[in-house]
């Protein structure tokens, strides 16, 4: 699909997962009114792991990042992230969402501020940082996505790529121990996904915790240590890359990966 | 038809060359016009010469002979036109003023409360603008004097708060303080208040933005505005007398006095207009995606900041062109005053001033001239103002 399909999954970098639980969902399931959305999710996301989840599309598979930092409410069973249990406790959704980074499918950078502000706008307002502080760590960042010499434009100035890098900048930013990412190529023309792409590989070689809604099969090959494979709102399938793109054991999954790699 | 005038086409006559055309209809729409302005002139001219009325603004000079039941400043029979043309104008103005200020307030409170999560609130605010924006200004404007305010009880009958304070039909009647010397101190008590606090706003953004601490600055700021010149009366000991309203024949004399004609304005205008700017502020909330309130809250921002540093800017943009058509509506609005007798420039001037002096060139063209005024200012302000904030988008 794009460059880093090719690295394929044959030379992945060696990555260290420890033992310590950053996200644990026991039993969780959630409807939104009568429609079952997630049943009986069961997922435990070790430190340094990164997981990729993918699915058709309505079958839950956002539905389930947005809960483990708690966009989204879940009716029954149990959420913990790095030890927190979310519940409707504010103090504890804010104590999570501080250590929680998330990167959306459309950016939603703040039109109305420039990418430097974007980016130190929670630090200096949640981590109480001076905003020299704040806008030198803005500018490592900005550096790391390769886009510091735009640091003083508007989002609406830059392309979907760079707004793109700016975001995961901006959720750097908070030194999160998670980072989310919803679809976060979906939105982007051909062209802009590797400058994407290549970013999230970095960070996961820089060891940070990732969940990833995607469907660049290629990144999920050399950069996931698992793959979820989820449908109707369950988990149908789990396991690592190579043995699920190979040797997929259910049938939905077989009928998903026949749809999408053979386009 | 168009077949027949595109075979023409070539060797058109004069009378279809598009060109030509759009000359002609413009120096005949030029002819009409200047025709019917000089028409207009010889006609008021041989008029007024008929009528043996003279032009000009003499009139303003002389001593206008009628009384003036709210008035902002000095005023009597005695004064001339031209102060009661200030009267009437600084009538015109406070009503507005205070309308612009309290329908924003109110405005703003029920647009969000449109949007709150809690179903009673919203219900409520929605019931509100409902009902208000669909009643005529002019009838809530009656409701209010006839309904409401004339129910007040009689002069002899007047709501009594400690022998100062007095609520009847005719006002509400409030003790004036009068200056002593050293009363002076205060408002600069109060002026020295507002600079110290935008100074601590400044030293507090200054501070966060050096150590990352925040400073209570609304608190501190309405301490010094209040405590300040508070402190300063202290310490002058009182610098005023009270001058307390006192019924003496058929009125009250004495103190300040609100009247029902003004409260009557000023609640319809505030009501009326807040209904407007209620769904104006809805529409800028809800115009920002909830994308960005997710961003925030994705980041640990939590609720209220988020409201004040990511959505509400970005409603601002939508908010104001439309909430300037709404002051503008306001001001102009407040000339409905005459229906109730509140001396504004509309009631004053179309009514009595032109009524004895039957100068109506003059004071339909003065009054024109105030309003145009006022409006072009305020929208020059509020267009100002969107150009600070809006975005740039490349």
């Amino acid at each position: 699909m794009s460059n880093v399909a090719e690295a394929g999954g044959t030379d992945q970098p060696q990555f260290t997962i420890s033992s310590e639980v950053m996200v644990s969902m026991r039993g969780v399931h959630k409807w939104y009114g009568q429609f079952h959305v997630l049943k009986d999710i069961n997922l435990t996301v070790n430190k340094g792991e990164r997981i990729v989840i993918c699915g058709p599309s309505g079958s839950g598979k956002s539905t389930l990042i947005r809960c483990i930092n708690r966009l989204e409410e879940h009716q029954q069973g149990n959420i913990e992230v790095d030890g927190i249990e979310l519940t409707n406790d504010v103090k504890k959704i804010d104590e999570v969402r501080r250590e929680v980074g998330m990167v959306f499918q459309h950016f939603n950078l703040f039109p109305h501020l420039t990418v430097l502000e974007n980016c130190a706008l929670a630090p200096i307002w949640v981590r109480k940082m001076p905003r020299a502080e704040a806008e030198e760590i803005a500018m490592t960042y900005l550096d790391r996505v390769k886009i510091a010499d735009q640091a003083r434009k508007y989002p609406g100035q830059l392309s979907g790529g760079q707004q793109q890098r700016v975001a995961i900048a901006r959720s750097l930013c908070m030194s999160p121990k998670i980072m989310l990412f919803d679809e976060p190529t979906s939105a982007l023309d051909p062209e802009m996904i590797k400058e994407v792409l290549d970013v999230m590989v970095g960070l996961a070689e820089g060891g940070m915790t990732m969940a990833c809604v995607t469907h660049e099969m290629g990144f999920a090959r050399q950069v996931a240590n698992r793959v979820i494979f989820m449908d109707g709102g369950e988990i149908i399938e789990e396991n690592d890359p190579i043995e699920f793109f190979n040797n997929p054991r259910n049938e939905r999954t077989q009928l998903f990966l026949s749809q999408i790699l053979h386009h | 038809m168009a077949v027949n005038a595109q075979d023409a086409a070539p060797k058109a006559a004069l009378l279809y060359d598009a060109k030509f055309r759009s000359i002609l209809y413009q120096i005949i729409t030029l002819v009409l016009l200047i025709g019917f302005i000089a028409f207009l002139a010889t006609n008021t001219i041989s008029n007024l010469e008929k009528r043996g009325i003279a032009t000009g603004f003499e009139f303003l000079k002389h001593p206008a002979g009628f009384g003036v039941p709210f008035s902002l400043i000095e005023y009597s029979e005695a004064s001339s036109y031209g102060r009661a043309f200030v009267v009437s104008v600084l009538n015109t103005l406070f009503v507005s003023a205070c309308g612009i200020v309290l329908a924003t307030i109110l405005g703003f409170i029920l647009g969000v409360a449109r949007l709150s999560p809690n179903w009673i609130i919203a219900r409520i605010a929605t019931v509100y603008v409902e009902v208000i924006r669909n009643v005529p200004l002019l009838l809530q404007i009656l409701f209010w004097y006839v309904g409401v305010l004339s129910a007040l009880p009689t002069l002899r009958e007047s709501i009594n708060i400690g022998d100062s304070i007095f609520l009847n039909n005719r006002g509400f009647y409030t003790p004036l303080p009068i200056a002593e010397p050293g009363f002076m101190a205060i408002p600069i008590a109060f002026l020295i208040g507002i600079i110290a606090t935008s100074l601590v706003s400044r030293w507090a953004k200054k501070r966060q933005e050096a150590t990352g601490e925040q400073f209570p600055v609304f608190l501190t700021g309405t301490g010094l505005i209040i405590g300040l010149p508070v402190l300063a009366a202290i310490v002058t000991g009182f610098p005023w007398t009270m001058e307390y309203p006192v019924l003496k024949g058929f009125n009250f004399r004495g103190g300040f006095v609100l009247i029902p004609e003004f409260a009557a304005l000023l609640f319809a205008l505030t009501l009326y207009t807040a209904a407007f700017i209620g769904e104006i502020v809805r529409a800028g909330i809800q115009a920002v995606s909830h994308g960005q309130t997710e961003a925030a809250h994705a980041l640990g921002i939590r609720p209220r900041p988020t409201m004040r540093l990511v959505i509400i800017p970005q409603a601002m943009r939508v908010i104001v062109p439309p909430l300037t058509s709404q002051y503008l509506n306001l001001t102009k609005n407040s000339s409905l005053a005459a229906a109730v007798g509140y001396p504004d420039l509309v009631h004053m001037f179309t009514g009595t001033v032109l009524n004895q002096t039957g100068q109506a060139l003059e004071c339909i063209g003065m009054m024109m001239l105030v309003y145009l005024t006022i409006s072009l200012s305020i929208s020059a302000f509020m267009n100002w103002y969107n150009a600070r904030i809006a975005l740039v988008e490349r």
